[in-house]
C-alpha cells in the first residue's frame, strides 16, 4: 500500500504543471484546500476564515468528512475553502489519507481538483510537521505554508526565519496564530492572488523520496536548520497538568469527577431554561386557540404543529449544554488523556482507548459518534464501536426520559440534597446504556468481530484554552441540525400524526381519537406491547418514534392535546391515564435499548458500506429492548404492588 | 518491517523496559509495516532519542517523548521497539 505514491521518482522535481487543466473563467469558483497534520489548528483556521458560511459534508462512499466554506475576501472574488482530514502523510493507507490524497491529486470524480493548497503546520514542532510539506509540494499546486501557533513558539523561546524557509521551499511562508487571529492578512493576500497564480510556471524544489519516512524526516530537519529553526522549550504547563490528570490516583478520580459534573450540570443548569420554554409553548398554545377561530385548521396548527414541534424544541438548551461540554473537553486536549486512562478498561471489553472518544460523543448524538469512529484504524474495533454507540444515552432520549421521570418518579431525596430519586433514575438509565454497550462489545469482540490484539497509538496534544469562537461555532452548528430536524422530520410526523388521529371523517365530522386511523394502528400492535404494560396510545407513540426517539414526546403531545384536555393540564397528568408506574419504567427501558433513529441507521449503512450491519444492529437492539422492558415491567409490578 | 541494522540479540532492551524519565536511542521497529510506518511518522525513527514521560494510571499505555511531541503506546507495542541505552544520560531529571 505504502508504495502507491509511486509517481514521484527519486529526488523528484515538481511534476509538469499541465496536470492543471486550463480553466475557462467563470466555469467554477476557485477552490483552495487546507491540509495539515492532526492538531495543527486546521479547523480553527478554517473557522476563522469562513465563519458561519460553512457546511459539513461527507464524501460519498467513504466515512471521511470534509467541510466546505466561502472565504471572507475583500472585493467580489469568491474563494471556496475545503477543510480536508488531518494527515501525517499522503501515503494512502488509512481512509482519511486516501481521501486527502485523492482530492489533492484530482482523482475523485465527485470533487474538483483544488486550485491551490494552504498547508498549515504546527511551528512548535516544525521538524516533524515539515515532513508533510514534501508530498504536498510535489503536487505542483500553488501552496501557502502557514506556520501556526507562532505565539506559542515565541512564548517558549523558539524562533524561525520564514524568509529563508520561503526561499528554500519556493513558496510563501507566514507565521500565524489561528486561535488569536494574528497573521491572517497573509492568507487573504494569497487567496486574492490565487486566480493570477493559476498559470504561473512551476517551481522547482528539491524533494526527498516520498516513500521513505527517514529520508523525508532528514529533509525536513535540514530545511529547519537552513531556516535557523530553534525549537521551543518543552510545554511546561502541559507536563504539569499531565502530572495531575494522568496521576495514578488523582487521574482516574478527576476523570470520574468530570463525567459526573458534566451530567449533573446538564440537568441542573438547563432546567430553569427548559421550564421557561415549556411554559411559553403551553401558554402560547392556549393563546392561539383563543385567538384563532375554532376550526380543524386551528386544531392542526395548535395541537399538531405547535404542541408537537414545541414539545421537542424545549430540549434544545440541554442538548447544547452537552455539546458545549464535549467541545470544551475536546478542544482543551483533555479527551486524548481520557482515551489514555480509558484504554486499559476498554481493552477488557475488547475495545481500545480510541473507542472512548466516539462513545463519549454518543452521549450527545450517535450520528457524529459513528462518524468519529474513523480515528480507529482497526476495522473490527471500529465496527464494534459503531455497533454499540447507539446504546449510549444520546440526547434524543433525554426528552423521553425527562418526561417520563418527571411524570412518574416521585421527587424523594435519597442522599439529602445531593441525589434525588429522579436524578438517580436518570443516572441509572445512563449507566444501563453504558453497561449494555460494553457487554455487547465484549460479546461481539469475542465472536463475530474477534481480532488479534490491536495497537493503541495516540499523540497527546498540548493543553490549550478552548476558544469562544470554536465553541460557539459548534453550538450554532448543532442548534441548526436540531432545529432543522424539528422543522422537517418532527414537523412532518406531527402533521401526519394529526391527520391520522383525526381521520376518517364520521358524518362530516372528524373522528375522535378512539375511532381514528392512528388508533387502528396502535390497536394493531397492542397485543405485542401489552405484555410490556403499554396500551395502544403508547403504541402510536412507539410507531412514530421509529423515525426518531424524541418524536414520541410530540406524538403524545398531539394525542393528548386533542383529547379536550386543557393544554396547560400538561402531558404529565394525561400520561397517568394510560401508563402505570411499572409501565413507565418499562417504557424507559425500552427507549434505553431500542434503535429508534433513522439518521443513525442511515449513517451506519454509509460507514459500513451496506445494510447488513445496520439491519443486525436494529434487530439485536429491538430484542434487547423487548426483553429488557418485559423484565422491567414484571419486576416493577411485583415491587410496586 | 525491520529498520536499522543492529543484529537481533535476545538480550537487547526494548522500549517497554524503560523507567520513567529514562532516555534511550531507538534501534529498530519489529512491527507490521503499517504500524511501523505510522510510528515512524510520529517520530519513532531509528536513531531518534526517546524518553519515557509518564505511565498512564493502572498500567495502561505509556507516554513517550519523541521528536518534539508526546505519543502514547501500549506496552505490547513498546515491547517490539528495540532500543540502546546510554547509562550516563539518566542523570537528567525531567519535570
Amino acid at each position: 500500500m505504502s508504495s502507491c505514491h509511486g509517481d514521484t521518482p527519486k529526488a523528484s522535481l515538481l511534476p509538469n504543471p499541465n496536470i492543471l487543466p486550463p480553466r475557462p473563467a467563470g466555469e467554477r469558483p476557485i477552490i483552495v484546500a487546507i491540509v495539515g497534520p492532526p492538531n495543527s489548528g486546521k479547523s480553527t483556521l478554517f473557522n476563522r476564515l469562513t465563519g458561519l458560511r460553512q457546511k459539513v459534508a461527507n464524501f460519498p462512499g467513504v466515512t471521511v468528512e470534509h467541510r466546505m466554506g466561502k472565504a471572507k475576501l475583500k472585493g467580489h472574488q469568491e474563494v471556496f475553502l475545503v477543510d480536508l482530514p488531518g494527515v501525517y502523510s499522503l501515503t494512502p493507507r488509512a481512509e482519511d489519507e486516501q481521501v486527502t490524497h485523492d482530492v489533492l491529486k484530482g482523482a475523485r470524480a465527485d470533487f474538483p481538483k483544488p486550485d491551490a493548497v494552504i498547508l498549515i503546520l504546527d511551528v512548535t514542532n516544525l521538524g516533524r510537521n515539515l515532513v508533510l510539506a514534501a508530498p504536498v509540494l510535489s503536487l505542483g499546486l500553488p501552496t501557502l505554508i502557514l506556520l501556526n501557533m507562532a505565539d506559542d513558539l515565541a512564548a517558549r523561546g523558539g524562533k524561525v526565519d520564514i524568509t529563508a524557509l520561503a526561499a528554500e521551499l519556493k513558496s510563501p511562508v507566514a507565521l500565524i496564530s489561528a486561535a488569536k487571529g494574528t497573521g491572517i492578512e497573509s492568507i487573504q493576500q494569497f487567496l486574492l492572488g490565487t486566480a493570477a497564480r493559476l498559470n504561473a510556471p512551476p517551481l522547482r524544489v528539491e524533494l526527498p523520496i516520498l516513500q521513505s519516512v527517514p529520508e523525508c524526516r532528514k529533509w525536513a530537519a535540514n530545511l529547519g536548520k537552513r531556516a535557523s529553526y530553534r525549537p521551543p522549550a518543552p510545554p511546561i504547563w502541559t507536563r504539569r497538568l499531565d502530572g495531575v490528570f494522568l496521576h495514578p490516583v488523582a487521574g482516574p478520580l478527576i476523570f470520574a469527577g468530570i463525567v459526573i459534573a458534566v451530567f449533573q450540570s446538564i440537568f441542573s443548569w438547563a432546567k430553569p431554561i427548559m421550564d421557561f420554554l415549556q411554559a411559553e409553548v403551553q401558554s402560547s398554545g392556549v393563546w392561539m386557540k383563543q385567538v384563532l377561530p375554532n376550526s380543524p385548521f386551528s386544531s392542526l396548527l395548535v395541537d399538531g404543529v405547535w404542541q408537537g414541534v414545541g414539545s421537542v424544541i424545549v430540549f434544545l438548551p440541554q442538548i447544547l449544554l452537552l455539546f458545549l461540554f464535549i467541545g470544551i473537553l475536546e478542544d482543551s486536549g483533555y479527551l486524548a488523556r481520557a482515551a489514555l486512562i480509558a484504554d486499559r478498561t476498554m481493552a477488557k471489553f475488547g475495545l481500545q482507548g480510541k473507542s472512548f472518544i466516539p462513545l463519549l460523543s454518543a452521549y450527545a448524538c450517535a450520528v457524529p459518534a459513528v462518524m468519529a469512529t474513523r480515528v480507529i484504524e482497526n476495522k473490527r474495533d471500529r465496527i464494534a464501536t459503531i455497533m454499540i454507540a447507539p446504546l449510549m444515552t444520546c440526547s434524543a432520549r433525554l426528552p423521553v426520559y425527562t418526561l417520563l421521570i418527571a411524570a412518574f418518579i416521585p421527587n424523594t431525596k435519597l442522599l439529602g440534597d445531593f441525589l434525588s430519586l429522579p436524578a438517580a433514575m436518570m443516572l441509572g438509565l445512563y449507566v444501563l446504556g453504558f453497561v449494555a454497550a460494553i457487554l455487547t462489545a465484549r460479546v461481539l469482540k469475542s465472536s463475530i468481530l474477534r481480532s488479534k490484539n490491536t495497537s493503541f497509538v495516540l499523540e497527546m496534544p498540548p493543553y490549550r484554552w478552548p476558544t469562544v469562537q470554536s465553541l460557539s461555532l459548534r453550538l450554532v452548528d448543532r442548534a441548526k441540525v436540531f432545529l432543522r430536524r424539528a422543522g422537517t422530520v418532527i414537523l412532518l410526523v406531527s402533521i401526519l400524526l394529526w391527520v391520522l388521529a383525526h381521520l376518517p371523517l364520521e358524518g362530516g365530522k372528524m373522528a375522535t381519537l378512539d375511532h381514528s386511523y392512528a388508533a387502528w394502528l396502535g390497536k394493531a400492535i397492542e397485543p405485542l406491547i401489552k405484555p410490556l404494560g403499554f396500551n395502544w396510545k403508547i403504541g402510536i407513540g412507539l410507531i412514530s418514534s421509529l423515525i426518531a426517539r424524541e418524536v414520541i414526546v410530540s406524538t403524545l403531545g398531539t394525542i393528548y392535546g386533542m383529547q379536550g384536555n386543557e393544554p396547560s393540564a400538561g402531558l404529565h397528568a394525561a400520561l397517568h391515564q394510560d401508563l402505570s408506574t411499572a409501565g413507565a419504567i418499562a417504557l424507559l427501558i425500552f427507549f434505553a435499548f431500542a434503535m429508534q433513529c433513522f439518521s443513525t441507521l442511515a449513517v451506519v449503512k454509509r460507514e459500513t458500506g451496506g445494510w447488513r450491519w445496520p439491519a443486525f444492529q436494529f434487530s439485536y437492539m429491538l430484542v434487547l429492548a423487548y426483553a429488557g422492558s418485559w423484565l422491567a415491567f414484571h419486576i416493577a409490578q411485583h415491587f410496586l404492588r | 518491517m525491520d529498520s536499522g541494522n543492529t543484529s537481533r540479540g535476545a538480550s537487547q532492551q526494548t522500549l517497554a523496559e524503560l523507567r520513567t524519565g529514562q532516555r534511550c536511542i531507538l534501534d529498530r521497529l519489529d512491527l507490521p509495516e503499517d504500524l511501523a510506518r505510522r510510528l515512524m511518522e510520529l517520530g519513532f525513527l531509528p536513531g531518534n532519542e526517546i524518553v519515557l514521560g509518564r505511565k498512564a494510571p493502572g498500567g495502561g499505555p505509556r507516554v513517550y517523548r519523541v521528536d518534539g511531541s508526546e505519543v502514547a503506546l501500549r506496552q505490547e507495542t513498546a515491547a517490539r521497539l528495540y532500543v540502546r541505552r546510554d547509562p550516563e544520560s539518566d542523570l537528567i531529571v525531567l519535570p
